[in-house]
């Protein structure tokens, strides 16, 4: 009986191609079918390589290439990360100096983390604390739109907005230090909110019920038991901002003055590792001396990224860990 | 008493944080709307570029915009969900999967100009692609894929299980449970954040600046030929994208109406990209009614 019914069954799939309940295949079919279980399999393990086929390349192509100007063009490494001349063009003697850059890059990033975190925390209790519905419901769809804003046009604001105001009231060109920052201050605010507006809602809600219930106030509670509570995760968002703002390159070019010579405050123009890059990369030609020093700038670059995405991770272990 | 003071006190400042968040958001687009839409005209977007005289337009910069975007999509999309769904289905706990989880974050967090020169060492020099559309979509694929894996994972990740139970317990395989059942269930999410992703892609400057170069020949939106050197279609001939054009513009630009071309183009831009958030939230909120069965 039951021979016979799986012999209908397999004259019917072949016959008509399939049968009315499920797709049944013929013997063939599903021959091929397990050949595109394994085709499937074949390709998705292939684009996973591809990301770390990708990671690796970039490091390493990066890597070897920054690493010319010391092996090929024999510079010295330290005189290299802590000479302040750059003076790339010099006839007789050029030097490269490379500090003026990490320090302007450090502190854009530092000044634009110091100008982003009170708004973007601020926003973020406001968000997840005080006014959970309808907060959430303006300023959710506000943090999305600035977000995707393009780069290019928080560095035109800065341009037509920023370095004007700064202008008329601190003197000078307008284009310094503090313009590039609160440039990429602005721009990181978005980024850092809703990071911590998260981190904040992960608070459990029965830390908050036991410091009502002890009579603390809304902002004692927030202070004292939200914050450390959601500790090591708002310092996450304000290095994922960071990084953000570390890797930055044409906005801040725009508003921060491009000088060579090192910042004598936040008033002088400075430059940063990416701003020299995007400047000066188009103008030389492959092999060159000058050519080598930016692409080790880029691996400085990508090493302090490197830095950076560690010290996530780090704070991400210590979260799971408490 | 005092505490209470404290409290007002800290309060109405945590208010005024995030005003001030809604008025930067406010004051920059309405500037940015309001110098710009006077600038913009029919004229003005169907105008070639002219590096010399005023009321050059920004024809040629807005289409490479939009075919660098056709062309990255073309490739990350599905390297992209492929990668996801090997990170939702198919990862075992492990080192490798842990390692791959890495590199996505790590490829998520590299500045964008980071990417760039990456491309101009390998796509434009070592490949040979010189300045070229497709050497600028390879780069900014590498920027744009971990954003589509993240995004792949989570919508297979928040399926109900029972829909691959049901599909494994009619004894299909599981490539063809994934492909079958799963894919096209996860498809509304994934798809929302593609076009999420597509505005990010779109005002993307420092990853094309080395890589789609920095000029555009003269486009001749008649030639459709692929092969040919002036055609719009051309994967191998440099491309000037939008935003790469407000930076290049406002540093060299030596047109005498730099303001408005840049006003304009950042207007452009700032619509475009507005106008992929909106249609990807429609997306979702449809979806959501859908799924939810309101």
């Amino acid at each position: 009986m039951i021979k016979n019914r799986t012999t209908s069954n397999a004259g019917s799939a072949l016959g008509s191609g399939r049968s009315p309940l499920i797709n049944e295949k013929s013997f063939f079919a599903r021959l091929t079918d397990r050949r595109s279980e394994s085709r499937g399999k074949a390709l998705i393990y292939c684009s996973a390589l591809l990301m770390i086929i990708a990671v690796t390349a970039i490091t390493l192509f990066l890597t070897l290439q920054g690493l010319r100007s010391f092996v090929v063009d024999h510079l010295n490494f330290w005189t290299f990360i802590t000479g302040t001349e750059w003076y790339p063009d010099r006839a007789n003697n050029p030097s490269f100096g490379a500090f003026p850059f990490i320090f302007g890059s450090l502190a854009v990033t530092f000044l634009a983390a110091l100008i982003a975190t009170p708004i973007a925390i601020g926003t973020a209790i406001f968000m997840a604390e005080i006014a959970q519905k309808w907060g959430t419901k303006i300023m959710q769809p506000v943090i999305e739109i600035l977000v995707g804003i393009p780069s290019v046009v928080y560095g035109l604001i800065g341009l037509s907005i920023v370095a004007p105001f700064m202008r008329q009231h601190f003197g000078g060109s307008g284009f310094n230090l503090i313009t590039g920052a609160i440039v990429v201050g602005v721009m990181i605010l978005p980024t850092v909110a809703s990071i911590a507006a998260d981190s904040i809602r992960a608070v459990p809600d029965s830390l908050r019920q036991a410091s009502y219930a002890i009579g603390a106030t809304k902002w004692q509670t927030i202070w004292r038991v939200v914050i450390p509570a959601s500790g090591s995760s708002l310092i996450t968002a304000i290095v994922l901002g960071m990084s953000r703002a570390f890797g930055e390159a044409l906005a801040v070019q725009m508003v921060i003055g491009n000088a060579r010579n090192l910042p004598g405050s936040i008033l002088d123009p400075a430059a940063t590792l990416t701003t020299i890059i995007t400047l000066s990369m188009g103008h030389t030609t492959t092999g060159s001396v000058l050519n080598d020093v930016l692409w080790s700038l880029g691996l400085i670059l990508l090493l302090i990224s490197y830095v950076f995405i560690v010290i996530v991770r780090y704070l991400a272990k210590r979260g799971e860990v408490r | 008493m005092n505490s209470k003071v404290t409290n007002r006190i800290a309060l109405s400042v945590i208010v005024l944080c995030a005003a001030a968040m809604a008025t930067i958001l406010i004051s920059m687009l309405g500037y940015i709307l309001v110098k710009g839409l006077s600038s913009i005209s029919w004229h003005f977007l169907t105008t070639s570029a002219s590096p010399f005289m005023p009321g050059g337009g920004i024809k040629d910069q807005l289409w490479n915009s939009f075919y660098v975007l056709f062309i990255t999509m073309l490739l990350t999309v599905p390297i992209g969900v492929c990668g996801g769904i090997y990170l939702a289905e198919y990862a075992k706990p492990g080192k490798v999967t842990s390692f791959i989880r890495t590199c996505v974050e790590v490829l998520a967090s590299l500045p964008s100009i980071v990417v760039g020169m990456f491309g101009l060492l390998l796509f434009v020099n070592y490949f040979g692609f010189k300045y070229s559309v497709l050497s600028g979509a390879l780069a900014l694929t590498v920027f744009n894929l971990p954003v589509i894996v993240r995004v792949t994972e989570d919508g297979f990740r928040a399926l109900p299980r029972h829909q691959k139970e049901g599909g494994l317990a009619l004894g299909m395989t599981h490539w063809h449970t994934i492909k079958t059942i799963l894919l096209p269930a996860a498809f509304p999410s994934i798809l929302t954040g593609i076009i999420l992703s597509a505005g990010r892609v779109f005002g993307e400057s420092a990853a094309l600046l080395f890589t789609a170069g920095l000029s555009t020949p003269d486009l001749n939106f008649g030639n459709w030929n692929p092969l040919a050197p002036n055609s719009p279609l051309n994967l191998f001939r440099s491309a000037e994208t939008l935003s790469v054009h407000i930076w290049s513009v406002n540093t060299g630009g030596i047109m005498p109406d730099v303001d408005t071309i840049a006003n304009g183009s950042a207007a452009v831009l700032v619509i475009c990209v507005l106008i992929f958030n909106l249609f990807a939230r429609m997306l979702g909120k449809i979806i959501n009614q859908k799924f939810s069965g309101k």
